[in-house]
């Protein structure tokens, strides 16, 4: 009896253990978006943004609060919120995917992996594939992960005012930087 | 015996399974939440329209205001409805720290030049610790420009001055705004000595937002008064209400009011407009904010 017990715990034990080993999670990744035009330069970063990523599956997630995105100009801030995103009534922004090409990366050796990341990216409400090239650069229970993309604002519902319309580039590059460590799920 | 070990096992091995399948999504929402939220945005300018918002300027904003009201709308055809006349007052405001913010003004009605402190006391948040309510003290001082009536007398520069009180008490519920103002205002010298230095009053105000860029404004002030006012001219209480309109970096605000003045001690102290006589003032305030100083990369 007392050895049934014990195999049992150990099974629970080792699953519950290898699965939390293939898991990467940061509470402090950076994203941030960048419009230049002759005109006015909007930039906006945010150093909040939660994101897991699963290595055995390469299921990758993002949340981030619109309201933490930090401008230059607060006045910029207020309309970033107020106006365009429409922050009380969408207040995160998120993305749901994948790592297309896992196979390419060995999470065993340290180096620097090209990666192609597809998924759908939610932002005002408005849900849509996209698709995405980035690194991986793996070293020691870490995995550091970046990105460049470029959003369309009126893909995503969100209206510019033809006045102001030129103020802003067409598209607005997105930048993401994630350092993962591992995730240890609290007891 | 060995059978149902076996069955044990595969349940336990399974409950593990499962437990790795959790979600990512739920575990992000899990990891995600977020510590208390500043409610911004209560109003979108540092004025409802004529008395002062809890909107405050941050750090190194520049506010120049142009308000102006036109004269009475029944003054009839022969004044354009009140348009041929023109009462404005031009303002510099600053924000000098994270919570306080200073100005000074100059308007036309009786040629004051005024001055304003305002201090954010708390932010209304969200989440956790949460706070129902912002909350902005505001104390004025305003001093009287016009000659004096009788220059004859002995005259002193303190005459002319006139201070103002006031707390500001607002919750953001969504799209509407309100703002409670109890207020005192005292006046060194007043006309006759049947007026009252000392003045209490009372204001609520309210917002609207009706689109992103549109917001309906709503102010009135209860001054507290002897029934029935043995004052030298009858006063009214002021009412204003009017549109706040967002382009860029203006806000604009159009508005109706009974009231003449533009500062604390004009409208609230000496309001000569009555609404139901139809002493209607259309008028509007431009507010155009500049970054000076951007501390935040």
């Amino acid at each position: 009896m007392k050895n049934k017990i014990f195999w049992l715990t150990l099974c629970l034990a080792i699953t519950t253990a290898v699965g939390a080993q293939n898991r990467y999670f940061t509470k402090t990744g950076h994203i941030d978006f960048y419009s230049h035009t002759s005109i006015e330069d909007i930039k906006a970063v945010n150093d909040q943004v939660t994101s897991f990523l699963d290595i055995s599956t390469g299921d990758l997630v993002f949340s981030v609060l619109n309201r933490s995105f930090q401008f230059e100009k607060p006045l910029m801030q207020e309309h970033f919120n107020e106006n365009y995103m429409e922050s009380e009534k969408f207040p995160k922004s998120s993305f749901d995917g994948k790592i297309a090409d896992l196979k390419g990366v060995d999470f065993n050796k340290p180096g620097k992996y090209p990666v192609k990341v597809t998924g759908k990216l939610v932002i005002h409400g408005v849900t849509r594939d996209i698709e995405s090239a980035g690194t991986l650069t793996v070293e020691k229970d870490k995995i550091a992960g970046e990105s460049v993309f470029a959003v369309i604002p009126e893909d995503y519902g969100i209206q510019i005012p033809a006045v102001v319309r030129q103020k802003f580039a067409d598209t607005m590059t997105i930048t993401v930087r994630m350092n993962y460590q591992l995730y240890t799920p609290k007891k | 015996m060995k059978l149902r070990t076996c069955l044990l096992l595969l349940i336990m091995i399974g409950t593990g399974a499962t437990l790795e399948a959790q979600n990512l999504n739920d575990l992000l929402a899990e990891e995600s939440t977020t510590g208390p939220q500043t409610v911004d945005a209560l109003f979108k300018a540092t004025r409802v329209i004529n008395g002062h918002s809890v909107k405050q300027l941050q750090k190194g904003e520049l506010d120049f205001r142009i308000s102006h009201r036109f004269g009475r709308v029944n003054a009839g055809a022969y004044e354009f409805f009140g348009l041929d006349q023109s009462n404005i007052h031009l303002s510099l405001e600053y924000g000098l720290l994270k919570n306080l913010m200073v100005g000074i003004g100059r308007g036309t009605f009786e040629k004051t030049v005024d001055g304003f402190i305002r201090y954010n006391i708390a932010n209304q948040h969200t989440g956790k610790g949460s706070f129902p309510l912002t909350i902005s003290y505001l104390s004025t001082i305003e001093t009287i420009g016009l000659k004096w009536s009788d220059p004859t007398r002995t005259n002193y520069f303190s005459s002319r001055l006139s201070f103002t009180q006031q707390l500001l008490l607002a919750r953001k519920f969504s799209r509407l705004t309100l703002l409670l103002m109890p207020t005192f205002v005292h006046r060194n010298l007043v006309p006759s000595e049947v007026d009252q230095n000392d003045l209490f009053a009372m204001g609520v105000a309210g917002r609207y937002k009706l689109a992103n860029r549109l917001a309906l404004n709503c102010e009135y002030f209860y001054v507290l008064r002897p029934v029935p006012q043995r004052t030298s001219q009858k006063y009214y209480n002021p009412l204003a209400v009017g549109f706040d309109i967002e382009t860029g970096g203006h806000v604009f605000q159009i508005m109706l009011t009974n009231s003449q003045g533009m500062r604390e001690g004009g409208f609230i102290g000496k309001t000569t407009g009555s609404w139901l006589k139809g002493d209607i003032h259309l008028g509007f305030n431009i507010s155009r904010v500049f970054t000076l100083d951007s501390k935040r990369k």
